[in-house]
C-alpha cells in the first residue's frame, strides 16, 4: 500500500517507523529542505521537497498511485486543501485531516473531507471532564470520539479489587470489554473477578468517562 | 432590514484587508454598497482611508466564530483576499456550501489550484495569469490566442 503524509514534527515521524515496518510504502511531503534532509537520512521513505497544496507536488509524490494522504500540518487550511486536491484530482480513496481549532472537525467534514482528527479536541474534553489520566495507561477514541476506549491499570487502593464484575455498579452506556492479566488477555463475564494490576479495557460514552472512572478508582480528581 | 433587499443594498464581505482588499472595500463603498472588511491586524485597516463607510471587523477569519460575527450566513457576497491561498480557499467554501452565499469568489496566487475551486463551484481570481495576460497583450498585442 502506498501512504502519502505530510508534515512534519513527532507525529509524521512515528506514524512513517509504524507504516514502514508493517511494510508499507511511505512518501513524506515536507516544505523545509533541512527537514527532509534529516527525514531522508532517518527512514526507509520517500522524501518529496514541497508545498504538498499545490497539485504538482502531490503528483511528483505519486499521489495518483496512493491508498492514503495523511494531512498532518500545523495549518487548517492547508490539510483542507491537501485532501480536497488529493481526492477531487487524484481520486484517493481515505485521506485524513488533523485539524487543530476544534471547530473545523464540523466544517471539514461538510466539505466533502472523510477523516477528520482533532487532539484538541480529546484532550479537552478529559479536562472539562476533570478526569486525572494517571490511572489510564491508554485511551482511544472511536468514530471521531463518540465513542471512547480506556485502559486502566488496577492498582491496590481501588474498591474493585476483589469483587466479581456482577458486583461493580458501574453507570449505563460502558461495558469492561476486555482484560489483560499478566499478559494473557480474558473476555470477562459477570463472574470474573478483578484482581490488582490487571488492566481493563472500558469501552463508554464520553460523557461518563468520570462516573465510570469514579467507579473503578474509588474518586474523582 | 435584511429581508426583501435590492440589488442596491446587497450585503458584501472582503476577508482581508491588504492591498487588494482594501482597494476594493473602498470601491464598493463609493459605489454605496454596504460593506464588512475582516482582518486579524487592525492596523490593515488604515490602508481604507477615511472616505471608506463601511464596517471593519479585528478577528482572525479562519475562526468560524469570527465569520458568524461579520454575519457571514447574510451575506450575498464574499471575496476572500488574505495573503494565503489556502484560507482564502477554506473560508470561501465554508460561505458557499455551509452558508449558501449567492457569490463567493477567491483570490488564488498559485494558478495550479485554479481549476480544482473552479470545479467545486467556488469563483477564483488570479493575479498571476491575469497580469501575464495583460502584460503579454502590452507586448505583441491581444490578437494572439493565449
Amino acid at each position: 500500500m502506498n501512504i502519502i503524509i505530510v508534515g512534519g514534527g513527532k507525529q509524521v515521524h512515528f506514524l512513517t517507523k509504524s507504516f514502514v515496518s508493517k511494510g508499507y510504502n511511505v512518501t513524506i511531503i515536507n516544505n523545509n529542505e533541512e527537514y527532509c534532509k534529516k527525514l531522508a537520512r532517518m527512514h526507509r521513505a520517500n522524501i518529496v521537497l514541497g508545498d504538498a497544496t499545490t497539485p504538482y507536488i502531490l503528483e511528483d509524490a505519486g499521489a495518483a498511485y496512493s491508498e492514503m494522504v495523511i494531512a498532518l500540518t500545523t495549518d487548517d487550511p492547508d490539510n483542507l486543501v491537501i485532501c480536497q486536491i488529493a481526492e477531487k484530482i487524484f481520486k484517493v480513496r481515505k485521506t485524513f485531516a488533523m485539524v487543530n481549532d476544534p471547530k473545523n472537525i464540523e466544517i471539514f467534514r461538510k466539505l466533502g473531507v472523510q477523516n477528520v482528527i482533532s487532539t484538541a479536541d480529546i484532550i479537552s474534553s478529559f479536562i472539562e471532564q476533570k478526569i486525572s489520566v494517571d490511572d489510564i495507561t491508554n485511551l482511544f477514541p472511536i468514530e471521531e470520539g463518540k465513542v471512547a476506549a480506556m485502559e486502566i491499570e488496577i492498582n491496590e487502593q481501588f474498591p474493585v479489587v476483589g469483587q466479581s464484575l456482577s458486583q461493580i455498579n458501574l453507570p449505563k452506556d460502558t461495558i469492561i470489554g476486555c482484560m489483560i492479566r499478566k499478559n494473557e488477555p480474558i473476555i470477562p463475564r459477570g463472574d470474573t473477578v478483578i484482581k490488582e494490576q490487571d488492566k481493563l479495557i472500558i469501552l463508554c460514552l464520553p460523557m461518563i468517562q468520570s462516573e465510570v472512572l469514579k467507579v473503578i478508582r474509588g474518586r474523582i480528581d | 432590514m435584511m429581508n426583501n433587499r435590492n440589488k442596491n443594498d446587497e450585503y458584501i464581505v472582503i476577508v482581508g484587508c491588504g492591498r487588494l482588499g482594501s482597494h476594493l472595500a473602498r470601491l464598493l463603498s463609493k459605489a454605496r454598497k454596504s460593506v464588512v472588511v475582516i482582518d486579524k491586524n487592525e492596523g490593515a485597516f488604515h490602508r481604507l482611508g477615511d472616505d471608506f463607510s463601511g464596517f471593519t471587523i479585528e478577528a482572525d477569519a479562519i475562526e468560524i466564530d469570527s465569520l458568524l460575527q461579520a454575519k457571514i450566513n447574510k451575506a450575498d457576497v464574499v471575496v476572500t483576499t488574505t495573503n494565503d491561498d489556502n484560507t482564502n480557499i477554506l473560508i470561501a467554501q465554508i460561505a458557499k456550501i455551509i452558508y449558501k452565499v449567492p457569490k463567493v469568489i477567491a483570490r488564488l496566487f498559485e494558478p495550479s489550484r485554479q481549476q480544482v475551486y473552479e470545479e467545486l463551484g467556488i469563483e477564483t481570481l488570479c493575479p498571476t495569469i491575469l497580469s501575464a495576460i495583460e502584460l503579454k497583450n502590452i507586448i505583441v498585442g491581444d490578437k494572439m490566442e493565449v
